[in-house]
């Protein structure tokens, strides 16, 4: 019997050296498992500045009044006490109601966000009268500038399943974090972001949280300094949202900053963090207009007229003197198909530079049957044409390049010889973003240097004299001339097509060209009986205007690019466009500015 | 312990008060005091180092039990013998009560409400069981012990109480109430086969008990199912049993020091003023504070049986005998069930943890102890007479 007993103490005795020697670690480990709680501390996020330090994405405080269950004896009456001060709807009164049935009572319940100051103080006066209120501050996300650069900024929204499933950051599953969907928030995220920091906490066996145990502040993310001046970002915004659909480009054609790009119409990127209801959602998607694509990198269109740089650069590339020498009778003969220059009456005697200023289709059919469509496509591709231009911004589309391999290999036809011509012209399968227009005048007026536009703030400064940093191209100065004298007359001769639209400020001249894409067909009929006037036809058949130009003429800095969607005549509706811009921009100078002197940031690695 | 002075016949019959005290126990009053005050502690840092709720109420029923401890040690073994059978037949009844009229809790009628004290009947038949068995085997001779007939009457009167105990249902104590009669069976000298019948027969209940759904509850299946593998039901009842190991363990050999047990003070371990008391002391004093504790109790275990073995009388050794082997089994299922050796049976640490009858139980069960040692030359006759020679 005594042994019996001995025997059981010491299998007790045995049984506390297994638990709390041999097995001791494992346990340990599951004690701290139970009793620590790891919580993330948001970073805050990066801010998005313009050139000269202007923020154009924020994070402003967000005062909230949070609802602790358990430290109000009567919530109902704490609750109308609230409401007295600060309103609340009853689908907000129902979301509370909601949340409080679902969290232990020691859980703050958010009861209203985004209090103003006035309501604040308010309630913070109010506090010893209202248990269990408090009011907590955390971050939104605020773009001062709303809609004027919404395309290029993006948005910020909480993740959604598949981000969370992509992006194996923790951060990612933190009630309230946002992340960046669109634009700039979306292509700098990972930086913007920054690094989440820890709080280790001790909480009991229901949750409660006791104490604090450790803190690891995490790292903020990095601000963004963009190329953008945003007061020509506005001003650009502002003069194309008379129209009903366009986007415009402008940039330095040295170093590649986007100093503004804007696209109409707009929306406002805020409503995206607010969260948007279903209604608004169904607006935006369902707009005729395209209210969310960025038209400036992602809308494509048929270049027509402006495309003619690109085929007089090729044909001096293969040769063809500037002096080539066309007769242009109002149409063209192939074969036995007739091509009509837009000008019914002809050019007469044109060469190369004369083609331009006055935009004749019959001297570039000639020129695009000589040199063939693989000859102009080669020197279209070196201007930007048929690819992404690299801009570091989601969503940009490539346009289309035709040659004869593509052709094949797309539509499974061969080439026909009259699209040669139709393609010289800028129209038939050529399509090009109104971002690779303006790359593609900045290259000519660069002389042939292969600058990339970018968003994010060059490291440099800006080099105007200096040797550019991007690598020069097959083409030669003196074949760039001929264009760029040719795009001179456009604005600066009296016979130009754009003349009208001419910078008459000294010293900021403005060098074009004017471009009218027709995206319907004419027919015989029509054309016997004189071709309708854009202004009588439905707005999606008219023609779109384009316009292209660089400025100041004799020392170019700028470049833009403006289509305007279904606009009608490029000389009439796009020229006018450009010529503001350039002017707003030469006066702002933006390139020439030192932005340190107007509170520079540190910028983005 | 010194021998006491030697008397006469009839004066070792008519010790005087002086005599008594100085027969007093006084180490195992010494190691009552230590396992007591270990309690005090315990409950002082199961309130997050505080004397409210527990442990000055607690303190208070001790000094009241050691009153009660000292009182009872002073009656002399033929007085007590005359109050056995009223005592049983009281502690029946008590438990008949209980079943029919008795507060309910943790799922089971344990209480009985008397106003200003909440009585457990379950715990005073655990003293009562082991008096009358005492008394009754005092009765036989050897020879008798040895008909199976005699054997009839001490069977059932451990059956009808343990089976009224189960009925509560209280599984923890009924299985003692019989593993105590036992021990008892056994050292009366009852042969090792009737055991094996006996056994036999117990199995065979088992089984009906375990099919039968007045018997057995669904808690208490599910506490010996969950037993078998407590990791199967984390959140239900496997999450005492796992919690306790993870405070065990977790104390490692030093412990994590008074007031520092992060498993009990934050509300992870169940029950840590009661039945789990045991854990919470060896989280907070590891592996070396339990040895310690359980080396207290084995050395009050070893005193209690010493003095079974150097009294005279037949009912006073079975009395210290069954007395200090219900509490070895009181420690033992308390600490080997918080330690997952066995299922969780609801019983408490004695001495330690908290509740008041469980303590004046174990209190007086000790006073009975110190009587048996204060009169153990007490010589009594099996019909309760003076024995001559």
């Amino acid at each position: 019997m005594g042994l019996g007993q001995a025997g059981l103490t010491l299998a007790l005795a045995g049984r506390l050296y297994y638990l709390q020697v041999l097995q001791a670690d494992k346990y340990k480990l599951l004690a701290d498992e139970n009793r620590i709680n790891l919580r993330l501390l948001p970073p805050s996020r990066g801010l998005i500045y313009d050139r000269f330090g202007l923020p154009l994405a924020d994070n402003y405080p967000n005062y909230r009044a949070m609802l602790v269950a358990e430290q109000t004896s009567d919530l109902a009456r704490t609750l109308a006490d609230f409401a007295e001060l600060v309103p609340i709807t009853e689908r907000e009164r129902a979301k509370i109601m909601k949340e409080l049935s679902r969290n232990r009572p020691f859980t703050p319940i958010p009861v209203k966000e985004d209090l103003d100051w006035e309501q604040v103080s308010r309630v913070e006066i109010n506090l010893p009268d209202l248990p269990g209120i408090s009011i907590e501050v955390d971050q939104k996300r605020v773009y001062p500038f709303g809609g004027i650069a919404a395309h290029l900024l993006g948005y910020v929204s909480a993740p959604n399943e598949k981000d969370i499933e992509d992006d194996k950051d923790p951060l990612l599953s933190l009630p309230g974090i946002r992340i960046g969907k669109n634009g700039l928030e979306r292509q700098y995220e990972s930086p913007l972001r920054g690094q989440a920091g820890q709080s280790e906490l001790e909480v009991n066996s229901v949750g409660r949280v006791i104490r604090e145990l450790a803190r690891e502040e995490g790292t903020p993310g990095k601000d963004l300094v963009t190329s953008l001046d945003i007061g020509l970002q506005q001003f650009v915004q502002q003069r194309l949202s008379a129209e009903y659909s366009g986007a415009a480009v402008i940039m330095d054609i040295y170093n590649g900053d986007i100093l503004a790009m804007a696209s109409t119409p707009t929306y406002d990127p805020s409503a995206f963090y607010r969260g948007l209801s279903p209604a608004e959602w169904q607006q935006l998607t369902s707009d005729e207009y395209h209210p969310l694509t960025n038209k400036a990198i992602a809308g494509q269109f048929a270049p027509g007229s402006t495309f003619k740089i690109a085929t007089a650069v090729a044909a001096q590339q293969v040769g063809v003197s500037p002096a080539f020498n066309v007769f242009c009778p109002g149409y063209y003969t192939l074969g036995n198909m007739r091509f009509h220059c837009w000008k019914k009456e002809g050019h007469g005697h044109v060469d190369m530079p004369g083609a331009l200023q006055h935009s004749c289709d019959v001297f570039f059919y000639e020129l695009a049957r000589t040199i063939g469509i693989d000859a102009i496509a080669v020197a279209a591709r070196e201007l930007g044409l048929g690819d992404v231009a690299g801009l570091d911004l989601p969503g940009e589309r490539p346009g289309v390049m035709p040659t004869r391999a593509w052709k094949k290999a797309t539509l499974g036809q061969s080439w026909h010889p009259g699209e040669t011509l139709i393609n010289g012209i800028g129209q038939g399968f050529v399509l090009a973003t109104p971002l690779q227009l303006c790359v593609m005048t900045a290259r000519v007026a660069n002389g042939g240097y292969a600058v990339k536009p970018h968003l994010f703030k060059a490291n440099e400064p800006p080099k105007a004299d200096g040797p550019s940093p991007y690598p020069k191209m097959n083409l030669q100065q003196s074949w760039l001339d001929v264009v760029k004298d040719g795009m001179d007359r456009v604005c600066n001769n009296q016979r130009g097509t754009a003349y009208s639209s001419r910078i008459t400020i000294p010293g900021m001249e403005m060098a074009g060209k004017t471009g009218s894409a027709q995206v319907r067909r004419i027919s015989m009929a029509e054309r016997a009986t004189g071709v309708r006037k854009n202004e009588d036809i439905p707005w999606r058949q008219r023609d779109h205007a384009l316009f292209v130009a660089f400025a100041p003429v004799h020392e170019p800095r700028y470049a833009c690019a403006v289509v305007i969607e279904h606009g009608g005549g490029g000389a009439r509706y796009a020229g006018p466009i450009a010529r503001d811009m350039l002017i707003e921009t030469q006066r702002r100078d933006p390139a020439r500015r030192n932005p340190n002197n107007e509170g520079g940031r540190r910028e983005m690695p | 312990m010194g021998l006491g002075p030697q008397l006469g016949v009839s004066a070792r019959n008519r010790m005087t008060w002086r005599d008594k005290i100085a027969h007093i126990s006084w180490p195992m009053i010494f190691l009552i005091g230590c396992i007591a005050s270990i309690g005090f502690a315990m409950l002082y840092s199961a309130a997050h180092g505080s004397a409210d709720p527990w442990m000055d109420r607690q303190a208070a029923r001790f000094g009241v039990g050691l009153a009660m401890m000292f009182a009872v040690a002073m009656i002399d073994l033929k007085t007590l013998m005359r109050f056995v059978y009223p005592a049983y037949v009281v502690s029946i009844l008590l438990l008949v009560w209980v079943d029919f009229a008795g507060e309910v809790g943790m799922g089971a009628q344990r209480w009985i409400d008397l106003g200003v004290v909440q009585l457990q009947p379950s715990e005073i038949m655990k003293i009562t069981l082991v008096m009358t068995l005492a008394r009754y085997f005092h009765g036989l001779s050897y020879e008798d012990v040895g008909r199976p007939l005699s054997l009839i009457v001490p069977t059932l009167l451990v059956l009808v109480p343990a089976a009224l105990v189960l009925k509560q249902p209280d599984l923890g104590t009924a299985g003692m109430l019989m593993m105590v009669a036992a021990a008892m069976f056994v050292v009366v000298g009852v042969r090792w086969w009737k055991f094996a019948l006996v056994l036999a027969m117990g199995v065979g209940v088992a089984y009906y008990a375990w099919n039968s759904p007045d018997i057995l509850h669904d808690y208490q299946k599910a506490r010996i199912m969950t037993f078998m593998d407590p990791e199967s039901d984390l959140q239900g009842t496997g999450y005492h049993i796992t919690q306790s190991k993870i405070a065990l363990g977790s104390g490692g050999v030093w412990g994590k020091g008074f007031l520092q047990g992060t498993q009990s003070h934050l509300d992870f371990l169940p029950e840590r003023q009661t039945d789990f008391i045991f854990t919470m002391y060896a989280e907070e004093f590891g592996m070396v504070g339990g040895l310690v504790l359980l080396g207290l109790y084995v050395l009050l275990v070893a005193y209690g049986v010493v003095i079974a073995v150097r009294c005279k009388s037949q009912f006073g050794r079975l009395l210290a005998f069954g007395l200090s082997f219900n509490l070895f089994c009181y420690f033992f299922i308390n600490t080997a069930m918080v330690m997952g050796l066995i299922p969780v049976v609801g019983v408490p640490l004695p001495l330690i943890s908290y509740g008041g009858t469980v303590l004046m139980t174990v209190l007086i069960g000790f006073g009975l102890v110190m009587s048996v040692n204060i009169h153990r030359d007490q010589r009594i006759g099996r019909r309760l007479g003076n024995e001559d020679a």
